[in-house]
C-alpha cells in the first residue's frame, strides 16, 4: 500500500485523520463562540424576573373585566355572566376547532371543557369559582389583542384577521389555530389572585 | 465584451495609483467605457434610480440615528422631537420615511421590467437571484425601520410579523421569544431592530455591488432580448446612459419631492402618531402599501401555518423564475401569449395589494383566494406551459437592425453610418 514515490502521502489514513480532527475542533470552537452570540437575544434576567402579578378581584362585578399586564402581555380577569357560562357549557367538544384546554395549570392534553378553562382549574379555587375567568388575551393567530364580548360566539373577536372566540376563550372561527392560553394562576384568598 | 476604449491615466498621480491599485480603471471600464446596448428604454433607468435611493436612505438614516433614541419609553418622543426641534429634522424624516416607499415603488418597476424583458434568463440567473435577495433584505429593513417610531402601527406590525414565526411547528414559540428577547414585543425587541435596521442597508449595498458585478459579466439585457453581436449594437455608458439616467432620475425626484413636500403623510397611517400600547390593538391594522399583496396572500389562507408558507413562498418562488419560464425567447415583445399573461399578472398583483388594504370579510376573502391561486398558477403552470406552446415572433438579426428598422432605415444601412 505504501507509495514509495510520495513520502508525504506515505500513510493517507493518518493524514486524513489529522485533517478531519483539525476541522472538527474548528467546527466545535466556532459553535461554542456562536452560542453566546445567539443566546444573548433570549429574554434576559430582568425579563425573566417579571414573573408574577397580583390582582384584587373584589371590585369586579358580574359581567365586568379587568385587563392587567403580565410579562408585557394583556391578561383578562373576568367575572362571566350566567348566560355566558350556560352558553359555553352547552358546546360539545367535537364542535371545537381546538379540543385541547391550553391551560398551563393542567396537563398538556387536558380537554377544552369549560371546567378546564374557567377558574375551577386554578389552584386554591373554592367551589363556585366557575364564573371567574383568567386568560392571556392574545389571539393565537398573529398576536393581536381581540376585543371582548364581541363576535358571533359571545366571546372575543380579533380585528386583525377575523378570528372569533367563545366566552371560554376557545377559538370558534379561524384563522387562529388554538384556544387562547390560560396562564398559571392561583387564588391567594377569595378576592385575590396571583398570575404567574 | 469589446470595450470602446481602454483606460490610460493622463496624469502622473493617477498612473502612480493605477499601477498600485487599479481602481480608476475599474470605475472607467464599469461606468464610463462600459459597452451598453444602444436601445435601452426608460424602464432601464430604475437600476440607477434604486442605487440613488439606497444612498438617500443611508445618508438620511445615519443623520436620523444621531437624534433618535431606541428605547421603548423614549422612541416616540425622540421621533417627535426630530419632527419639531431638530434643525430640518422634519425634512430628514419625511425624506427617509417616504424614501422607503419610493424605493419600493422603483424596485417593483425594476422587477416587472425584468419579468417583461426576461432579464432573469441565461446567462443572468445569478444576477436575478441576487436581486431577489436584495428585495428580501429590503423588506426586512423596511419592516424594522417602520417599528422604530414605536407608535401603535409600529408595535402591532412588529407583533404580527414576528408572530409569523410562531407558525413553525414545535420550535415556533421558542423562536418568537428569541426574536423578542422577552415574552412580548418590548424594549429588547426595539433595541435589536434598531441595531439590525442600521446594519442591513450596508448588507444591501454589498449585495448591490454583487448585483452590478453579475450584471457586468454578460452586460445589460435590452428590449429586444437579442445578444450584443458587434460594436454597432452598443454605445459607451458615459455619456449616453449617464445623461439618460440623470434625466430619468430627475423626473423621479419630482415625484419624490412632491410627496415629501406636499403629501408627506399620505402613505403613512395616523395611528402611528399614537404611542404603542401593548394592551390595545388598533381596530384596523394594515402594513405599509408595499407589503399589501403579500399580506393579502397571508390572509387568504384560513390555516395559520399554510398562510405563512404561502406568504414566504410567494417571494421565494421568484428565485426559481429562471427555470420556471421554459421559453428561450427573452423579450415579451416577441412573445405574443406571454405578453398578455404578463399584464394579467401585473393586474393580479395590484389587485392583491388592494385586497390587502381591505378588511378580511365577505367578498374580499373570496376574491383574495382566487387571486392568490392565480399568483402561484402564473409561476407554476402558466409560465412553463406558455414556453412550450407559444410560437414567438421572428427576432431581429441584431440590436442595431431593430433600432434602425424602427427609425425607418433599411437594415443594410446599419454598417455604413
Amino acid at each position: 500500500m505504501v507509495d514509495i514515490h510520495d513520502a508525504d502521502h506515505a500513510d493517507p489514513s493518518r493524514r486524513d485523520f489529522l485533517y478531519i480532527a483539525t476541522g472538527a475542533v474548528g467546527a466545535v470552537g466556532a459553535a461554542l463562540v456562536a452560542w453566546p452570540l445567539i443566546d444573548q437575544m433570549n429574554p434576559d434576567a430582568a425579563a425573566l424576573a417579571l414573573a408574577t402579578v397580583e390582582v384584587d378581584i373584589s371590585s369586579i362585578a358580574v359581567g365586568q373585566s379587568v385587563v392587567v399586564k403580565w410579562r408585557g402581555k394583556p391578561v383578562v380577569v373576568r367575572q362571566r355572566t350566567p348566560e355566558e357560562i350556560e352558553g359555553v357549557k352547552k358546546v360539545a367538544l367535537g364542535d371545537l376547532i381546538d379540543p385541547i384546554a391550553r391551560n398551563d395549570n393542567l396537563p398538556a392534553d387536558a380537554p377544552a371543557t369549560d371546567e378546564n378553562r374557567s377558574a375551577m382549574s386554578a389552584s386554591g379555587a373554592a367551589k363556585g369559582k366557575e364564573a371567574w375567568f383568567v386568560m392571556v388575551q392574545i389571539c393565537t393567530h398573529l398576536g393581536c389583542v381581540p376585543l371582548g364580548q364581541q363576535g358571533d360566539f359571545d366571546g372575543w373577536f380579533c380585528p386583525c384577521h377575523g378570528s372569533q372566540y367563545d366566552a371560554a376563550g376557545r377559538v370558534r372561527h379561524g384563522p387562529a389555530p388554538e384556544n387562547m392560553v390560560i396562564p398559571v394562576y392561583s387564588f391567594e384568598t377569595d378576592t385575590k389572585i396571583k398570575i404567574g | 465584451m469589446d470595450s470602446h476604449s481602454t483606460y490610460e491615466p493622463k496624469n502622473g498621480a493617477a498612473r502612480w495609483l493605477e499601477s498600485r491599485l487599479p481602481v480608476l480603471g475599474l470605475v472607467h471600464s464599469s461606468f464610463i467605457a462600459f459597452p451598453t446596448p444602444r436601445n435601452l428604454n426608460y424602464w432601464w433607468n430604475f437600476g440607477a434610480i434604486l442605487t440613488f435611493m439606497l444612498a438617500v436612505q443611508i445618508i438620511t438614516g445615519i443623520v436620523l440615528a444621531m437624534h433618535y433614541t431606541p428605547n421603548a419609553a423614549l422612541a416616540l418622543d425622540s421621533t417627535e422631537s426630530i419632527m419639531r426641534d431638530v434643525n430640518y429634522g422634519w425634512l430628514l424624516r419625511y425624506l427617509h420615511a417616504n424614501g422607503a416607499s419610493l424605493f419600493f415603488f422603483a424596485v417593483y418597476i425594476h422587477i416587472f421590467r425584468g419579468m417583461f424583458y426576461g432579464s432573469y434568463k441565461a446567462p443572468r440567473e445569478v444576477l436575478w437571484i441576487i436581486g431577489v435577495l436584495i428585495f428580501l433584505v429590503m423588506m426586512a429593513t423596511a419592516f424594522m425601520g417602520y417599528v422604530l417610531p414605536w407608535g401603535q402601527m409600529s408595535f402591532w406590525a412588529a407583533t404580527v410579523i414576528t408572530n409569523l414565526f410562531s407558525a413553525i411547528p414545535i420550535v415556533g414559540t421558542t423562536v418568537t421569544t428569541w426574536l423578542w428577547g422577552g415574552f412580548s414585543v418590548d424594549n429588547a425587541t426595539l433595541n435589536r431592530f434598531f441595531s439590525l435596521h442600521y446594519l442591513l442597508p450596508f448588507v444591501i449595498a454589498g449585495l448591490v455591488m454583487l448585483h452590478i458585478w453579475a450584471l457586468h459579466v454578460p452586460g445589460n439585457g435590452n428590449p429586444t432580448g437579442v445578444n450584443v453581436k458587434s460594436k454597432d449594437d452598443t454605445v459607451p455608458f458615459h455619456p449616453y446612459y449617464t445623461i439618460k439616467d440623470v434625466f430619468g432620475l430627475s423626473v423621479f425626484l419630482i415625484l419624490f419631492a412632491w410627496i415629501v413636500f406636499y403629501i408627506p403623510n399620505f402613505l403613512g397611517h395616523p395611528d402611528n402618531y399614537v404611542a404603542a400600547d401593548p394592551l390595545k390593538t388598533p381596530a384596523h391594522i394594515v402594513p405599509e402599501w408595499y407589503f399589501l399583496p403579500f399580506y393579502a396572500i397571508l390572509r387568504s389562507i384560513p390555516n395559520k401555518l399554510l398562510g405563512v408558507i404561502a406568504l414566504f413562498g410567494s417571494i421565494a418562488i421568484l428565485l426559481f423564475l429562471p427555470w420556471l419560464d421554459t421559453s428561450r425567447i427573452r423579450s415579451a415583445v416577441y412573445r405574443p401569449i406571454y405578453r398578455q399573461f404578463f399584464w394579467i399578472f401585473v393586474i393580479v398583483t395590484i389587485g392583491l395589494g388592494y385586497l390587502g388594504s381591505q378588511p378580511p370579510e365577505g367578498i374580499y376573502v373570496i376574491i383574495g383566494r382566487i387571486l392568490t391561486v392565480y399568483y402561484f398558477l402564473h409561476f407554476l403552470v402558466i409560465l412553463p406551459v406558455i414556453g412550450i406552446v407559444e410560437k414567438p415572433k421572428p427576432l431581429p438579426a441584431s440590436i442595431s437592425e431593430a433600432v434602425l428598422a424602427k427609425n425607418g432605415h433599411a437594415p443594410a444601412v446599419a454598417g455604413a453610418k
